[in-house]
């Protein structure tokens, strides 16, 4: 227990000494901060403008650091050859791995922390009250996020940077679709685009399930059943993608 | 017996079209408890490959290792083995001191234990002074005696450095080589890997040579010069008849 810790508290020091992460802080904040303006544009409407990009802007900006922080770290410790330093001490590799994980699952909480803080603060000063269904999509944006790093993790530890960068973009959107995917598998008449859209549609992540920023800035309820299920779901997922990248990681060289 | 090998083999296979390349042929190799024991060979000769698979980096295609005569598998053998990789990258954005306490928790090592061994070994490679300077302002040098203490902070019975010191030096090679002699004296065994054969006539009890992935020959150093004047002309002798 004590040698994940190290590793993940490593991992969380490294990516919080790293540029990359406050340069995409920066612009989230900014995003907040342009909704303001764009929000006065309209009639009546500016609180939900303001909802809207806020919690987009922590959603993307959120995937964004899961994915090029994700992938860069794990990716960086097999290019520069440090792990050849954690692998020849008593660490097992799916302890390295479950370490990584972890490290940036943290260095994400903090960045969601930062962002929903500002975005709050914001919402209280434009609404002077605090509507408490923000904290849920907000909390579902974290589990979201950490299905990412998890799929972002699976790829690094086969694939380079760039690929797993991109095999993780592609994830990310095609599994904000999935339901489509099942519609258009279901009205086809061809067989083989029947299973293979089934395929994809019980193999990806269904990320739509963590997406509830529509119905809370139309104030539409979402109960804690929905919620619960949800974070239920992301965490069956993460558990078997971690699976898989620790039965990956096992087998290979590090040459 | 502190390393044995048998049958050791290592294919990789390499390009587009897989092609086969036999990176280790059927290695037979003992180091006995407290000797310097030194693997020499030239660039490509294997020696890197059969270090990282003691280390369990890679996997061997066939054969086994044994540490202590225990297969390397049981990952608690490593707590008796310290490693320093070729030409070692470190997290440098890491204070010397940082570094050392992140690999001192990887063997679980208390809190009080840790920073005891840290102070020891920051004094034995001569790096106190710049013990919270982050190691991105490390030249060289200090960057190879950090990460000798590194291999150092479990108080390893078998320390195993490949090529310890190349790209130094006189002046840190004369130190990685103390070192080297003060582990010995101490009772560990060391097996290091090298290609400046001058540094491993100065201090090896025996000798190792490998030549595209073959054991050529291994035995006292005395034994194996005879008549030659170094080991330089042994090893001209086995690279021209290979």
């Amino acid at each position: 227990m004590m040698k994940i810790k190290a590793i993940a508290i490593n991992t969380f020091r490294e990516a919080i000494r790293d540029k990359i992460l406050y340069s995409l802080l920066f612009f989230a904040l900014l995003m907040m901060g342009a909704s303001v303006l764009l929000g006065t544009l309209t009639i009546g409407e500016q609180l939900k403008i303001v909802k809207d990009m806020g919690l987009a802007a922590i959603s993307i900006f959120g995937t964004l650091i899961a994915i090029f922080v994700g992938i860069g770290l794990v990716y960086k410790e097999i290019d520069r050859r440090t792990i050849y330093n954690i692998i020849s001490k008593p660490v097992s590799r799916h302890r390295f791995l479950l370490g990584k994980y972890l490290g940036l699952i943290l260095t994400l909480a903090i960045e969601v922390a930062v962002m929903s803080g500002a975005f709050l603060i914001l919402i209280i000063i434009l609404e002077h009250s605090l509507d408490i269904s923000l904290l849920k999509a907000v909390l579902l944006i974290f589990f979201e996020l950490m299905v990412v790093t998890a799929v972002a993790i699976l790829f690094s530890t086969f694939s380079t940077p760039t690929l797993s960068g991109m095999f993780t973009l592609a994830i990310y959107v095609i599994g904000h679709l999935t339901m489509d995917l099942k519609t258009f598998g279901a009205k086809s008449e061809i067989v083989v685009v029947k299973i293979v859209t089934g395929f994809l549609y019980y193999f990806l992540p269904n990320l739509e399930n963590f997406n509830i920023k529509g119905k809370v800035v139309h104030h539409i309820p979402v109960s804690w059943e929905y919620i619960s299920f949800s974070m239920a779901y992301g965490v069956l997922y993460i558990t078997v993608i971690l699976l898989v990248s620790m039965v990956i990681f096992q087998r290979r060289d590090f040459k | 017996m502190v390393i044995t090998t048998e049958g050791l083999t290592k294919e990789f296979r390499v390009g587009f079209r897989m092609k086969r390349v036999l990176a280790l042929d059927n290695l037979n190799l003992k180091v006995e408890e407290g000797e310097i024991f030194g693997y020499i060979g030239p660039n490509g000769a294997g020696k890197t490959t059969t270090l990282k698979i003691i280390m369990g980096l890679i996997y061997p295609t066939s054969g086994n290792v044994q540490i202590f005569g225990r297969d390397i598998k049981d990952i608690n053998i490593k707590m008796d083995i310290g490693f320093l990789p070729e030409a070692p990258y470190f997290y440098d954005y890491l204070t010397a001191r940082e570094f050392l306490d992140f690999y001192s928790q990887l063997f679980g090592l208390g809190k009080k234990e840790r920073e005891r061994r840290i102070e020891e070994l920051l004094d034995m490679v001569d790096l106190r002074l710049v013990k919270d300077t982050q190691l991105r302002k490390f030249s060289r040098g200090m960057l190879q005696r950090i990460g000798i203490a590194q291999a150092l902070i479990n108080d390893p019975k078998l320390v195993v450095l490949d090529e310890p010191m190349s790209a130094l030096d006189p002046v840190g090679r004369t130190k990685i080589r103390d070192v080297i002699l003060r582990l010995k004296d101490e009772g560990k065994t060391v097996f290091f890997s090298s290609h400046i054969l001058s540094d491993v006539e100065m201090i090896c009890d025996r000798v190792g040579l490998l030549v595209n992935g073959k054991l050529k020959e291994i035995g006292k150093l005395e034994e194996l010069l005879g008549e030659r004047e170094s080991l330089e002309d042994l090893f001209m002798e086995e690279i021209k008849s290979a």
